[in-house]
């Protein structure tokens, strides 16, 4: 086991370092530069366009730049915001647990909802709850983000007035952040009512993020179902007359969850891409937008920094789901 | 680092204890478009940053009179201006109190030394602010304070003379900026003593209607009425923005009762405002222009008859009612109606392309191709540059020219509309920054602007006469004869088509009274009340 993670890290070195040139690289092919975008419609002389260019260090040739940033990297130092002027790294920080607190949510939600959806579209197979499942799953799947926020907030905010429109927690509730979880913050500061304002807060967020990942773990779960509900392993413990909860809670589910759980895994990389829009319909104050904003005003540092940190973040859950995978499945531990 | 967030943070919790008891207190909650880069007005150009910052933590020297361009004293009682235009003396108002709040307590009242301070630092070649800023003072630079300003004088402890290289009519109306802004120097240095001069960005502090509580990035900014104020304390007892980048989002919210202002709403949903009886929806012209600049130093551009032909082949009320969806109007001149010395007497260049063709024709020219720059973002005086431009396209098509729409990213759309040899004509606006005409009609059009802002590439001398007159007369009766004359000499010439000032959409809720739409662009809170 020990050697299968000493593996799988060394293979995140050589990731590292390409992440570390496709950052770098990704906002300075873009064309324009934030010195420009600073001048706006007012233009800029090319005195002080060259002076600019120098103060923040971008008229250095680009290998001296990559090297100061690699340099940073390894002091901890990812730079500063050319916008807000603040450590990207503490920019990041600040932001980051509003996003993990909703992507965890989201994936909760999409493995509660969607992996009990897929087993019972197998099981069904071909019947109506089957069909049920994966039109819905389809329809979700298919669902424009930006839209289907929209569509939740104007229903059950605007029409029914049963969840607040958007926003971590209402504005009347205002304490330290601890550890940047509204979840955990709100039941800190012991005031009441302010957990509960948290929760109704995250809801539709939640429901809007989760919406896919929870089609993705359905369809695949059915799919794996499928297959295993197949093997003679299955049949054999039908046969011996196990109750047909045990056969398909221990025997069925447990080997069809390894793919699950790589498909779950991978859904953290389009969690972060659907936080970009999540986060902006409900003004949820996470790294989404901010990364957004940044690529606008071609903040070199905050682009590089972020896309760097987010990389880390996936690699580091992929390494996690890796291991689980070793641990569910004795084949992949005990490969060399 | 965690240690002193905790610190500030359990400080602001004091705080947050008064605002928690809100059985008496008015919180007014104004859902803004986005989020402040900072929170020192002179790093940055976005009104988005000077409402969170210049206009409600601070006050300058001078200030714009609310709902209007014109200027009125503010931490300056009076000034005097000597007769050849370069000396501006002004008389400081005495008794002033920088805020008190949890992250600093002042000693002294405001005097000469945070006037003399809040310049010097953006004139600064080295030192802790020149370091904290990379000298990026975009406004300070931008309004050419460092050639015009000479040197700043402290005549006594309530008296400032500022010396200025040359007459400069509009430098009254540049002190009302956000840059222009008083910070307090006893502040300042403490930061700099500190060691953490950048707290100035996140922690601001000033004499103005408001005083910074907090900011949770990205989310909330609460200020809290300065008790102290000179004006006087606020009506309203707390100013909460509530950040919502989504224009629908922040119309649920406003219709939830979770926010009672909100900018920028979607020109779909105006209708559904304007009938809905909880909303007062406020409308008002905006402070800018739409144009499209013929580069007028390249041939056919260079004759004014063919730019005049073309600006008869557009159909600009089309365009209007396609691309701006009733939100704008029709420009005739450069300058926006809500602006001092806009000329109502000129006449706007009829839609006629039967005429076009043949002034065309008179000109020589035939078979004319021509490049139509769109701009590849969405502002303010141009909602939609490519609709834009494709209408202009099929407009002139009927006159016979040919036209190739072509954009760029939008900061090489800034640099190359500006190069001299540019081709074509640049669809492109301006927003202006003080409501003094010269900031339109000298920055777009003044032989100054050449490879610059003036995208038209047009020095016209009777033109750059007038306007460098306006520029170094004071009085303003004067000047605003001076302007109206420029107005026409423009339209004779006709360096651009002038297309679209928009119009800007406030809804307000219908418990909110004194908010007034302001025609810079900012959101102010001062004098506002909650029924």
């Amino acid at each position: 086991m020990l050697r299968l993670i000493l593996n799988k890290i060394g293979l995140l070195i050589p990731t590292f370092i390409g992440v570390t040139i496709i950052s770098f690289l990704f906002i300075r092919l873009l064309p324009g530069d934030p010195v420009l975008l600073l001048a706006g419609e007012r233009g800029i002389t090319g005195d002080r366009y060259a002076d600019l260019m120098h103060q923040f260090g971008f008229d250095q040739p680009l290998w001296r730049q990559y090297l100061d940033y690699l340099v940073g990297i390894l002091h901890g130092d990812l730079g500063t915001s050319i916008s807000t002027r603040r450590p990207v790294i503490s920019e990041f920080f600040t932001l980051f647990p509003a996003t993990m607190e909703l992507s965890l949510c989201a994936i909760f939600f999409a493995v509660v909802v969607g992996l009990p959806a897929g087993v019972i579209a197998a099981l069904y197979r071909g019947k109506t709850p089957d069909h049920a499942v994966m039109t819905t799953a389809l329809v979700g799947y298919s669902m424009p983000i930006f839209w289907w926020g929209l569509l939740l907030i104007i229903l059950f905010s605007g029409i029914l007035g049963w969840t607040p429109v958007s926003g971590r927690i209402s504005l009347l509730y205002y304490f330290p952040s601890v550890t940047g979880f509204m979840l955990i913050d709100s039941l800190l500061s012991g005031q009441a009512g302010a957990f509960e304002s948290a929760v109704s807060h995250l809801i539709l967020p939640t429901i809007v993020l989760g919406t896919i990942p929870l089609a993705v773990i359905a369809r695949q779960t059915r799919s794996a179902m499928l297959e295993v509900l197949d093997e003679d392993y299955v049949r054999t413990a039908r046969a011996k007359g196990l109750a047909p909860f045990r056969v398909i809670g221990l025997h069925a589910l447990r080997n069809a969850l390894i793919p699950v759980i790589t498909t779950i895994g991978l859904q953290i990389g389009v969690l972060f891409a659907g936080a970009i829009l999540t986060e902006t319909i409900f003004s949820w104050p996470g790294i989404g937008k901010w990364m957004i904003d940044s690529i606008f005003r071609r903040d070199y540092p905050a682009v590089q920094g972020g896309l760097l940190l987010i990389a880390i973040i996936v690699m580091l859950v992929n390494l996690l789901v890796d291991v689980t995978y070793g641990l569910i499945n004795p084949k992949i531990r005990h490969t060399r | 680092m965690f240690m002193k967030k905790t610190m500030r943070f359990g400080a602001i919790a004091s705080v947050a204890m008064l605002l928690a008891a809100p059985a008496v207190a008015k919180t007014l909650v104004y859902c803004s478009e986005g989020s402040p880069e900072g929170f020192d007005p002179a790093l940055y150009t976005a009104g988005t940053t000077f409402d969170a910052s210049g206009r409600a933590v601070y006050n300058r020297l001078v200030e714009f009179k609310h709902g209007s361009t014109e200027t009125e004293p503010g931490l300056a009682e009076s000034w005097d201006i000597s007769d050849d235009g370069t000396v501006y003396t002004f008389h400081l108002r005495k008794g002033v109190k920088f805020q008190t709040t949890d992250f600093f307590t002042p000693t002294r009242d405001f005097n000469a030394d945070d006037v003399i301070f809040s310049f010097e630092r953006q004139a600064a070649k080295k030192g802790p602010w020149f370091d904290y800023s990379n000298g990026s003072w975009e406004y300070f630079n931008g309004m050419s304070m460092p050639d015009l300003i000479k040197n700043i004088e402290k005549v006594d402890d309530y008296t400032v003379k500022f010396v200025l290289t040359r007459p400069e009519a509009p430098m009254i109306a540049n002190l009302a900026m956000d840059f222009a802004s008083i910070i307090s120097k006893e502040y300042a240095d403490k930061l700099v003593a500190d060691g953490h001069p950048e707290l100035l960005n996140q922690q601001p502090l000033g004499t103005g209607p408001f005083q910074f509580v907090a900011y949770q990035k990205d989310a909330v900014i609460r200020y809290k009425a300065n008790p102290d104020y000179w004006k006087g304390k606020e009506k309203l007892d707390n100013l909460v923005f509530a950040i919502t980048p989504d224009a629908s989002v922040r119309y649920e919210k406003l219709k939830a009762g979770e926010c009672q202002i909100m900018p920028y709403p979607n020109p779909a949903d105006i209708k559904a405002m304007k009938s809905d009886d909880k909303i007062n929806l406020m409308e008002k012209a905006g402070l800018n222009v739409g144009y499209m600049a013929y580069n007028t130093q390249q041939a056919p551009f260079d004759n004014p008859k063919v730019r005049k032909a073309l600006n008869m082949a557009m159909n600009k009320k089309a365009i209007i009612d396609a691309v701006f969806q009733g939100a704008g109007q029709v420009a005739k001149n450069p300058i926006p109606p809500t602006m001092w010395s806009y000329n109502d007497a000129v006449k706007d260049d009829p839609y006629d392309p039967e005429a076009a063709k043949k002034m065309l024709e008179e000109a020589g020219v035939k078979d004319l191709s021509m490049k139509v720059w769109a701009m590849p973002v969405q502002r303010p005086y141009n909602p939609n540059a490519r609709r834009m431009a494709e209408m202009i396209q099929s407009d002139f098509a009927k006159v016979g020219v040919k036209v190739e729409i072509v954009s760029y990213e939008w900061g090489e759309y800034l640099k190359r509309s500006s190069d001299v040899k540019r081709d074509g004509a640049a669809l492109l606006g301006w927003t202006g920054d003080n409501g003094d005409p010269d900031n339109f009609l000298a920055v777009l059009l003044g032989c100054d602007g050449v490879g610059g802002s003036n995208r038209s590439q047009w020095c016209y001398k009777p033109f750059d006469d007038l306007i460098y007159k306006a520029k170094i007369t004071s009085d303003k009766a004067e000047r605003t004869k001076l302007y109206e004359e420029a107005q026409v000499v423009f339209k004779e010439q006709a360096p651009w088509a002038t297309i679209a000032h928009s119009t800007v959409f406030m809804p307000v809720a219908k418990n909110v009274t004194g908010f007034v739409q302001d025609p810079l662009g900012y959101h102010r809170f001062d004098d506002v009340d909650l029924k």
